[in-house]
């Protein structure tokens, strides 16, 4: 809780590489160009659903300057993550409008653009899946060979002639016996659509696939360089050893470049070119309508309550709008099954989770991961149960909300150091001056000139969605004059990573943080194994990699130095890049002295150069029972809550976000400024997602928006008046120094919030997102 | 099959716009250009591949996201909708000339202590957004601020540290004319 006692924990150090990005010499993919390089450009399905009748590429392949170009027909490899369901290129049939068809690589891009311009296909367009419910009810399948896919058995359960990509359960208690016991039942059904991660650097790959031998080396804008290596030796039916993949700072990531997406298709370019390396640069449009997505989401939920706002039982249905391929889609429904009621206890539920094939851009890890959809339904509902009950929302949440002594909905027993979301709810409500709705009179005397005021709370939760045996590693040297060098698995994809394990490397030798480095780029021919940066798992699982690394090193040092100062390990102790005598203190040795072993002035050398190794695997998590979803996913929980004042123009709908307050039990922050960046970019990345953005589709399948013409994201002018980040640091014991992550967690519940606040201002529901303008003033219209 | 090659696989030959390259003349962070290009060729195009100056970044292409943003005879331009030969005489300001001296500027110190970046690629734009508009009004307002930036897209860092940077760089900067 105080800082005090640390040196550098806690503290708001500047980013390690903020000196790079502010002249310019940070270097992304987008910006390299190697020897030989070529370039690729993509022909892209302009229908949602259609069959392949003839390809003609002959003129495109002959225009000179052209290297390769290749058709679904010429790679027969399958990838994916979860279900292996996608080919690098479409064979036969297409299944969104924007996916790829045709690739070719040239000596530049104009003119790969130009042959790309002068390829042929004819194409048969066939009838298409466009909403949940045609998805449901199955007539038309997006995967005729849903039966025969490979996929991750146990964990994902496709559905046998559905467009049903996995339907995940979560089962506790006894959901009739608790909607019998409940005196009050609410009902509604909530959506939101797809929405675009935005990246400002769209995705870039390139590939140099050795003709010789199966090495293939990626540089790629990416945040999972150890999960390409994986699958793409998978797809290619390599060894993970040939796959080399190099990631250069990443402009941006919000789970969109989590996964495998172009460099499968670079590589088999590459190998058609004679290993030339090529690049392949998405463009703003392909961004938007050939890569992955969020999804878009309707959730069912029905809730039981006794008089007393005590929760019996609930019942829920989220469908996935997940377009044509499963990707991380699929994950995002299962995590949607033990995180997605809330952070509340609810003693009988049934939840289903089912992710659907559509013929639409397919979907995949999003900021979140699912939780800001989840919790969309789950805190706007939370909002009208209390209205019926005619409670006060805020004691609703905190009748029902998880304590110490309280079980999750999969069985986890919640105790006093897990992170209390109470103490989140209180902070912001009192931050806001939260006393209840407003009443009839008081909305009336406090409108002005066209324009009412409300407020809103919601909670949150999120813990990281990953395999239960999730596994990481750091190594650590030092060099002659006592420089730290440090190599992890990690992407610092802006967030903040490299700084924060500095920090913490720093902390544990207690040495200034000048003297730490950790090397970019993430290589995996180079750096230790990390699984992927997703899931808001670095702080927690790298921290305490290389909290045991630092004292790692520590001890090795001792060790050195117990021989030099003739005394034993346990009498030594260490600070300010000192080993020194607990009691003698002058008895004492530079670190530096010991970096390379230690020489005597006799000549003699004892030890060796100093690498010291941590490893972290999350322990005590298991499997989800494939039938009831009970089990223990949670690594750490790190809970939340916002509570927003915002002013609502009844002629145009705009909203004007006046205050935002936004709580999170992070256990310790580690830098304070970072974690401050997170809740303000979170934060007004969820504001994106409440007020401004959404996929639009015509009937057909065809994306209407894909521009940032059409498709906008929050500007300097679309921020709230104030954003107050609040820090609630109950530490966790497993935690590095308490710390839990907080990446994801500040856009989640942003929408239920203003929902619910745009509620005390208007007193209309909205069940809908985005709550533009247009659609709140429609709103206001139909309510008068 | 290119005219002037009948080994298509060999073929270097580039189909550029098929136009007789211009020459260029402008000033480029302090230093005099002369070349020829493709008349076609944008401005961050000439930058990035022609000059290598890969610190403004191509974000849309489309000029709406602010990525490339560059001064151009001190102007904030989208240098992905501008085209090279439009640069004629002009004086352009990069990314790369903000720390002409050798050391930080002003502005790039209050990014860095404000937090005013994460993923960084937004950053060199942005920069060059505020710069222009230090440039021309030394005291703005937060009103001014955010106009002066609502072109550039940041998707990291909600906007609040990168005007808390510029509000704070101002001042500093009156500071240091005052003192000279």
């Amino acid at each position: 809780m105080s800082d005090k006692q640390y040196r550098h924990i806690g503290k708001s150090s500047d980013r390690v590489e903020s000196l790079e990005k502010v002249t310019g010499q940070a270097i992304y993919t987008v910006d390299l160009e190697l020897p030989g390089m070529l370039y690729a450009k993509c022909l892209y399905s302009p229908y949602a659903r259609a069959e392949i009748i003839s390809l003609d590429v002959s003129e495109a392949k002959a225009l000179p300057g052209v290297k390769a170009v290749l058709i679904g027909d010429d790679i027969p490899y399958l990838v994916g993550i979860y279900m292996v369901d996608k080919r690098i290129l479409a064979r036969g049939i297409v299944r969104y409008q924007g996916e790829p068809v045709v690739a070719v690589a040239a000596i530049d891009e104009k003119t790969a653009e130009l042959a790309v311009s002068k390829i042929k296909i004819e194409y048969k367009k066939l009838p298409s899946i466009q909403t949940l419910d045609e998805a449901l009810e199955g007539k038309i399948l997006v995967h005729e060979d849903i039966n025969e896919l490979e996929y991750c058995k146990g964990v994902f359960f496709p559905q046998p002639d559905s467009n049903i990509a996995s339907w995940n359960k979560m089962i506790k208690g006894d959901i009739k016996k608790g909607f019998a016991e409940a005196d009050i039942i609410v009902e509604n059904v909530l959506t939101l659509p797809a929405v675009a991660h935005v990246p400002m650097e769209t995705h870039v790959a390139i590939a140099q696939a050795d003709t010789y031998t199966n090495k293939i080396k990626i540089w790629s804008s990416t945040q999972s360089p150890f999960a390409i290596r994986k699958l793409l030796a998978k797809a290619l039916n390599i060894s993970t050893a040939d796959v080399q993949v190099i990631v250069p700072y990443v402009g941006g990531g919000f789970g969109g470049k989590a996964g495998i997406h172009l460099e499968p298709l670079v590589a088999v370019l590459s190998r058609a070119c004679n290993g030339r390396p090529v690049k392949l640069i998405a463009t703003r449009e392909e961004e938007f309508n050939q890569l992955p997505t969020r999804a878009g989401m309707r959730g069912h939920v029905k809730t039981g309550v006794k008089r007393d706002g005590k929760i019996t039982a609930t019942e829920i249905y989220y469908d996935w709008d997940s377009g044509a391929y499963a990707d991380y889609g699929v994950n995002v429904g299962k995590s949607a099954t033990y995180s997605g009621a809330g952070a509340y206890e609810i003693p009988n539920i049934e939840l289903h989770s089912r992710t659907l094939y559509t013929n639409k851009v397919f979907s995949t890890a999003y900021r979140g991961f699912g939780h800001l959809e989840t919790h969309w339904v789950m805190e706007r509902q939370m909002d009208m149960v209390a209205q019926k009950l005619g409670m006060d929302p805020y004691e609703f949440r905190m009748k029902n909300i998880l304590r110490s002594g309280c079980h999750t909905i999969s069985g986890e027993l919640i105790n006093e150091n897990s992170g209390r979301p109470e103490d989140c709810l209180a902070a912001v409500a009192k931050e806001i001056g939260w006393t209840g709705y407003q009443s009839e009179e008081e909305r009336k005397s406090n409108s002005k000139a066209g324009k009412l005021r409300g407020k809103g709370l919601a909670c949150l939760q999120k813990a990281p969605a990953m395999p239960p045996h999730t596994s990481t590693s750091a190594i650590m040297q030092m060099d002659d004059d006592g420089n730290i060098r440090i190599m992890l698995g990690v992407v610092d994809i802006g967030q903040g990573a490299n700084t924060v394990m500095a920090q913490i490397a720093a902390e544990v030798l207690d040495m200034p943080m000048e003297k730490v480095k950790v090397m970019w780029d993430n290589d995996t021919d180079h750096h230790p194994y990390d699984w992927s940066t997703v899931a808001s798992k670095y702080t927690f699982m790298g921290g305490n990699a290389v909290k045991k690394c630092a004292l790692n090193m520590l001890q090795q040092m001792k060790e050195m130095a117990a021989q030099v100062l003739r005394t034993s390990v346990e009498d030594l102790t260490h600070g300010d890049e000192y080993i020194y005598h607990i009691h003698h203190k002058q008895r004492r040795i530079k670190y530096k002295d010991l970096a390379l072993g230690y020489a005597y002035e006799s000549g003699n050398g004892i030890g060796g150069p100093l690498i010291a190794k941590g490893t972290y695997m999350a322990n005590g998590l298991t499997f989800l029972d494939p039938v009831t979803g009970q089990g223990l996913p949670a690594l750490d929980w790190t809970f939340g809550a916002h509570g927003v004042e915002l002013e609502v123009d009844i002629e145009t709908g705009d909203i004007e976000i006046i205050k935002i307050a936004s709580a999170f039990d992070i256990g310790q922050a580690i830098n304070r400024k970072l974690v401050e960046g997170q809740i303000m970019g979170g934060v007004l990345q969820g504001i994106g997602s409440a007020i401004i953005e959404g996929y639009k589709f015509s009937p057909e399948g065809r994306l209407m928006n894909p521009s940032f013409t059409d498709n906008k994201i929050p500007t300097a002018k679309d921020i709230p008046m104030e954003i107050v980040p609040i820090l609630i640091e109950n530490p966790q014991p497993d935690g590095p120094f308490g710390a839990r992550g907080i990446g994801e967690h500040p856009m989640i519940s942003v929408p239920s919030a203003i929902g619910n606040a745009l509620y005390d201002a208007l007193g209309i529901n909205f069940y809908k997102l985005p709550l533009s303008p247009e659609n709140v003033a429609l709103a206001i219209e139909r309510q008068q | 099959m290119c005219e002037n090659h009948n080994n298509k696989v060999n073929c270097f030959v580039h189909v550029d716009s098929g136009l007789q390259p211009v020459p260029l003349k402008c000033i480029v962070n302090g230093e005099q250009v002369c070349t020829y290009i493709d008349p076609t060729m944008t401005l961050l195009n000439f930058l990035r591949r022609e000059l290598k100056l890969f610190g403004s970044k191509e974000g849309c292409g489309e000029g709406e996201c602010g990525a490339c943003t560059i001064i151009m005879n001190r102007v904030a331009v989208n240098s992905c909708i501008v085209l090279a030969l439009e640069a004629m005489d002009a004086n352009i300001i990069t990314v790369e000339g903000l720390n002409i001296s050798g050391k930080l500027s002003i502005l790039q110190r209050e990014f860095i202590s404000h937090d005013a970046l994460q993923c960084g690629f937004c950053t060199p734009g942005m920069l060059m957004s505020a710069r222009a508009l230090l440039d021309r009004n030394p005291d703005p307002d937060e009103k001014e601020i955010k106009e002066a930036i609502a072109g550039n897209f940041c998707r990291c860092t909600g906007y609040f540290p990168i005007i808390t940077a510029i509000t704070s760089a101002a001042k500093l900067e009156r500071e240091e004319m005052k003192n000279e």
